[in-house]
């Protein structure tokens, strides 16, 4: 089992007290298989992904990944394995503003130390880039700045890839392609793919899908 | 609407305290170190114009001898007698113990009313006035350093100068040693008809109008408007805070521009209304910096008052007094500056377009835009320096050298940064260091204000020590050259000096004299010495430029020598004939370097004087000994003379003495720096705090990527010390370039001498480190925030909200 969450509690500290976001959440995710994830908005769907990208810490519960508890590593431990073992997708915000975008596109996988210039090239190919990647990322339209980061996270090749909505910005036949590119990804490599998504058409081409209701899931 | 305009503006400033401050701050000390140095020029000119007004002057005409000289008492009498209305004045200097005094001694019952300074010719104060001992009259801070000396009576009177006795000229003659001398006569304004012309009554004598302006005003001028440029440049370097602080929330409250004028408020009155607010701001932190620019100037003053009292003999008493003026100059300043200072974001604001998104980079990317115009603006600025450096002259095109130089290399410094971190991220090997540069590139257009503030006030500071130590290093080796004999001795008395001569004369190697006259040379107030020939001066007088066997000449009588300010001030050569007092002529056959000194110097040969002065004070005498036994005969002459302490000084005491006018003299340049660089890194810091709030989503994505806070704050960290040095390293050559023009423009200007110029490497590294810990100051506090900040801040950043 490539991802396992045991009981996970997250609290948001507001004005009004302590909001409960996730309330005992279990779940679990093979190597080689995909999840969608959904629920209204609101429902706790991104708080969720970064407590499994090691982002933030949940106040219970515990997040085995390749066998290792990531709850309670530090800083050090967690920063390397959002380095080399999950990639994230953002909703948004998610290029670094001031390198263009071959820059981008290599930055996690040279971080990583696993450069691979040929792989580059086919992913740019592949997500429609070829032509931009000496853009900077404001001179990017929103859906071709989607397309960097999801390049930039299968640059990497990472175990397990973490998207939020990452199809939000695109048209349907472009969020399609895109989608496919992850899927054969996760099939060549065998890494896991846990998706967020609002669309059911998409939801459903995943191998499972789970919904997020109140706080737990359904 | 307006009402809600100016609530919805004002909230903002609610939310964001910090900034408010740094505005504030930056505008108060802006305008305190401004508003010190009016203050302190303001009060050194007041005690100048009342020195000047003393007895009338600046109202009366008078009658003096050309060379400067006093005259016969008889002139007074002959001019009374061919029916002029003229008044005697005997003016000298004198010491009643330590304390150094100018005493007029004036006639009471011929004086005019002009300059009837005291009341003296009513009822019973007539009689103690003119008969013995006298009365002294002097201001009360002046009476008070007298209370412990023996004095004849003295009485205070508000509004003389500080440092001036005025006593009865009967009494002033006995006390200055010169019996049936005056030194000027005051004429009444209205004479009478038929009184004969004064070619023919006083032939000697000349007219001088009342409307000439003192010596003291011009000789200090330069000393003033030196002041005035260095806080001009504190008030240029305040002005960036002020800048940047303005722009950023200008540039932050775009969307609620937006909003009030989508909602109907007429750009015109937005901009009003902005005024109205930035007008506030600037008279607040108008009021708040005069206030403490009466601060600094109170703790300067001193420093300031020892300076003109060392260096051009002028009194300024070591208070404030607080002048209105100050206070409107200072407001005004802060209004005008504010408004400069905000211009650009005004304009801006005019042609805002309505419908443009709300872009959180546009500020920095005009900016990028601008470094274009900029560099261009720069290039002029430094080709108008040089092209004055070539072709001007004078004080003020010193100053404006300065000005363009320094302008034009804080206009040059973003893009030569630019250039250095393009260079910097081309080296770079992997994503993280390609990152970093790439990165601080983007940063520098939201820095370079702040940086360019940074590069003036090290600049600055570089060129002003550089000066300062070179000025020391030449000063302190002419000082060893100029005090070369041992001890120096003050006799009481002419009788006195005969015996300590003769005393002298088995104890000791030589005994030189050191007697002078004060008269004009040239139209400038000099002092004549006469000197011994002797190997003392042959072997040790700071000599800058003289013909071969200058020393015979001067001892054989035809020769003088004079000193550099003498020389480039009248512009006299070698070889070149002065007239000296009482009309005799002298050729020149040396210049000597005299550091520290306002007057003109001629030296002779010491029978060339008293030949031609016969009456010249013989009262001081440097001695020649054997360096070891200098004490027991200092202390030998004390006891065999009973002469106080003070008649009687060694060398090294002088030198002590000297070197702390020296010091002195500079203390006041040197703070001003140190504000400025204070000044400076505050800038830097208030840059720093605003733009680190914008800094995360350039951050959050390398975080989420992989990197640990604390790694991300560490490389903030370094970044700002790496502009800082960069900045650091751009200032070396503009400030060496500053201290060439200080050392052989300005102060060739404003002294009358020129020094060599020495670099002193290990004040430069101090220096260095001194910025780039303030820097590393400045940015460790967002950086440590940066560590410390939690996840969910970071993650805010991806949200949909922002
Ligand atoms: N940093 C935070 N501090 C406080 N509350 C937060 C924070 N982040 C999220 N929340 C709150 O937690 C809840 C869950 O947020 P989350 O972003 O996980 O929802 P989501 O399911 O991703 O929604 P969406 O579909 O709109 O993206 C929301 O009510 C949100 O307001
Ligand atoms: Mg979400």
């Amino acid at each position: 089992m490539l991802l396992r969450l045991h009981q996970i509690d997250k609290f948001y500290p507001t004005g009004e007290g302590p909001l409960h976001v996730l309330r005992g959440i279990d779940l679990s995710l093979e190597a080689g298989k995909s999840l969608a994830l959904t629920g209204e908005s609101g429902s706790g769907k991104s708080t969720l992904l970064h407590l499994v990208a090691g982002l933030d810490s949940p106040d219970a519960g515990e997040i085995h990944l390749g066998g290792t508890n990531i709850v309670g590593l530090n800083d050090t431990a967690l920063a390397a394995l959002r380095r080399g073992t999950v990639g994230l997708v953002f909703q948004q915000f998610n290029l670094i503003p001031s390198l263009d975008v071959a820059a981008n596109l290599a930055f996690q996988a040279r971080l990583a130390g696993r450069p691979d210039p040929a792989w580059l090239k086919v992913l740019a190919k592949r997500l429609g880039l070829a032509q931009v990647l000496t853009r900077y990322p404001e001179q990017l339209s929103s859906g071709q700045q989607q397309r960097v980061a999801i390049g930039r996270t299968l640059a990497a090749r990472p175990r397990l890839v973490l998207a939020d909505e990452p199809t939000g910005n695109l048209d349907e036949a472009t969020g399609d392609a895109v989608l496919d590119l992850m899927l054969s990804l996760v099939a060549e490599t065998g890494a896991a793919l846990l998706m967020v998504t609002h669309s059911n058409r998409l939801a459903n081409r995943l191998n499972a899908r789970v919904h997020l209701h109140a706080g737990r899931l359904v | 609407m307006v009402w809600i305009g100016l609530t919805a503006l004002l909230s903002y400033w609610r939310r964001r305290p910090v900034q408010l401050a740094m505005l504030l701050l930056g505008l108060s000390l802006a305008t305190a170190l401004w508003s010190a140095v009016q203050a302190i020029n303001g009060e050194a000119r007041a005690s100048y114009d009342r020195a000047a007004a003393i007895l009338g002057q600046d109202r009366l005409a008078q009658l003096v001898r050309e060379d400067g000289a006093r005259m016969d008492q008889q002139e007074f009498v002959r001019l009374r007698r061919a029916g002029w209305l003229a008044s005697p004045v005997i003016e000298g200097e004198m010491r009643f113990g330590d304390v150094r005094l100018r005493v007029l001694g004036i006639d009471p019952l011929t004086l005019p009313p002009q300059a009837q300074q005291v009341d003296i010719a009513a009822g019973d104060e007539l009689l103690p006035f003119i008969t013995a001992p006298g009365v002294l009259y002097a201001a009360p801070e002046t009476a008070a350093r007298l209370t412990e000396q023996a004095t004849p009576p003295v009485r205070v009177a508000e509004g003389l100068p500080p440092g001036t006795v005025v006593t009865d000229i009967g009494q002033a003659q006995v006390l200055l040693g010169a019996k049936h001398k005056i030194s000027r006569l005051l004429l009444w304004p209205d004479q009478p008809i038929g009184r004969a012309p004064l070619k023919v009554t006083a032939p000697g004598l000349t007219l001088r109008e009342p409307s000439e302006t003192g010596d003291l005003a011009r000789l200090t001028d330069s000393f003033h408007l030196n002041l005035t440029a260095f806080g001009f440049l504190a008030f240029a370097v305040g002005l960036f805070i002020v800048h940047s602080a303005i722009g950023l929330a200008f540039e932050q409250r775009r969307q609620v521009f937006r909003t009030l004028r989508a909602l109907g408020l007429p750009a015109r009155v937005l901009v009003l209304l902005l005024i109205a607010e930035l007008l506030t701001f600037a008279l607040l932190a108008g009021l708040v910096g005069v206030a403490l620019g009466y601060v600094v100037a109170s703790a300067l003053l001193p420093d300031v008052a020892a300076t003109l009292r060392g260096l051009y003999g002028a009194d300024v008493p070591g208070t404030l007094s607080i002048r209105p003026e100050v206070w409107a100059a200072g407001l005004a300043i802060a209004v005008i500056g504010t408004l400069v200072a905000a211009a650009q974001s005004l304009w801006r604001l005019w042609h805002l377009p309505l419908l443009a998104a709300a872009q959180p980079r546009a500020w920095a990317r005009t900016s990028e835009r601008a470094l274009g115009a900029q560099g261009v603006a720069a290039m002029v600025l430094l080709l108008t320096a040089a092209g004055i450096a070539h072709f001007g002259s004078g004080l003020e095109a010193g100053f404006a050298l300065l000005a363009a130089l320094l302008l034009g290399a804080a206009l040059a410094l973003p893009l030569v940064l630019t250039g250095i971190l393009h260079l910097g991220g081309r080296l770079a090997r992997g994503p993280l260091a390609e990152w970093f540069w790439a990165d601080t590139r983007q940063q520098l257009p939201g820095l370079s204000l702040a940086l360019m503030a940074l590069l003036l006030a090290l600049a600055a500071n570089v060129g002003v020590s550089t000066m300062v130590s070179s000025f020391r290093l030449t000063f302190t080796g002419w000082l060893d050259q100029r005090l070369a004999s041992e001890l120096y001795v003050t006799a009481r008395t002419e009788a006195e000096a005969t015996a300590i001569r003769d005393w002298l004369a088995q104890r000791s190697d030589a005994v030189l004299p050191i007697w002078s006259i004060e008269g004009r040379v040239a139209g400038q107030p000099a002092a004549i010495y006469g000197v011994a020939d002797h190997a003392t001066y042959r072997d040790n007088w700071p000599i800058l430029s003289a013909v071969p066997e200058v020393w015979d000449r001067i001892a054989t009588g035809d020769g003088a020598l004079i000193n550099e300010q003498l020389a480039r001030r009248q512009e006299l050569g070698l070889g070149d004939q002065i007239t000296l007092p009482g009309g005799w002529r002298a050729s020149i056959v040396g210049v000597y370097a005299d550091y520290g000194n306002p007057i003109g110097q001629v030296i002779i040969g010491i029978d060339t004087l008293v030949q031609h002065y016969p009456d010249v004070s013989r009262l001081r005498y440097a001695i020649r000994i054997a360096p070891g036994k200098a004490e027991s005969l200092a202390a030998g002459l004390r006891a065999e003379f009973g002469l106080p302490a003070q008649n009687v000084i060694d060398q090294a005491g002088i030198k002590v003495f000297s070197l702390k006018v020296f010091e002195r003299t500079f203390n006041v340049t040197a703070a001003l720096n140190v504000l400025t660089l204070g000044v400076a890194g505050l800038a830097m810091f208030a840059s720093v705090m605003t733009l680190s709030g914008m800094r995360l989503p350039q951050l959050a994505p390398v975080w989420a990527i992989g990197l640990t806070r604390r790694h991300l704050a560490w490389l903030e960290l370094s970044r700002g010390l790496l502009l800082a040095a960069l900045t650091m390293l751009a200032a070396l050559p503009v400030g060496i370039a500053l201290a060439f023009v200080l050392l052989a423009v300005v102060n060739v200007e404003a002294f009358g001498w020129r020094l060599p110029m020495h670099l002193f490497p290990g004040d430069l590294a101090r220096l260095a480190a001194l910025a780039l810990l303030a820097v590393g100051l400045a940015a460790a506090v967002p950086a440590w925030r940066l560590a410390h900040l939690s996840p969910s801040d970071l993650l805010k950043v991806f949200a949909h909200e922002r």
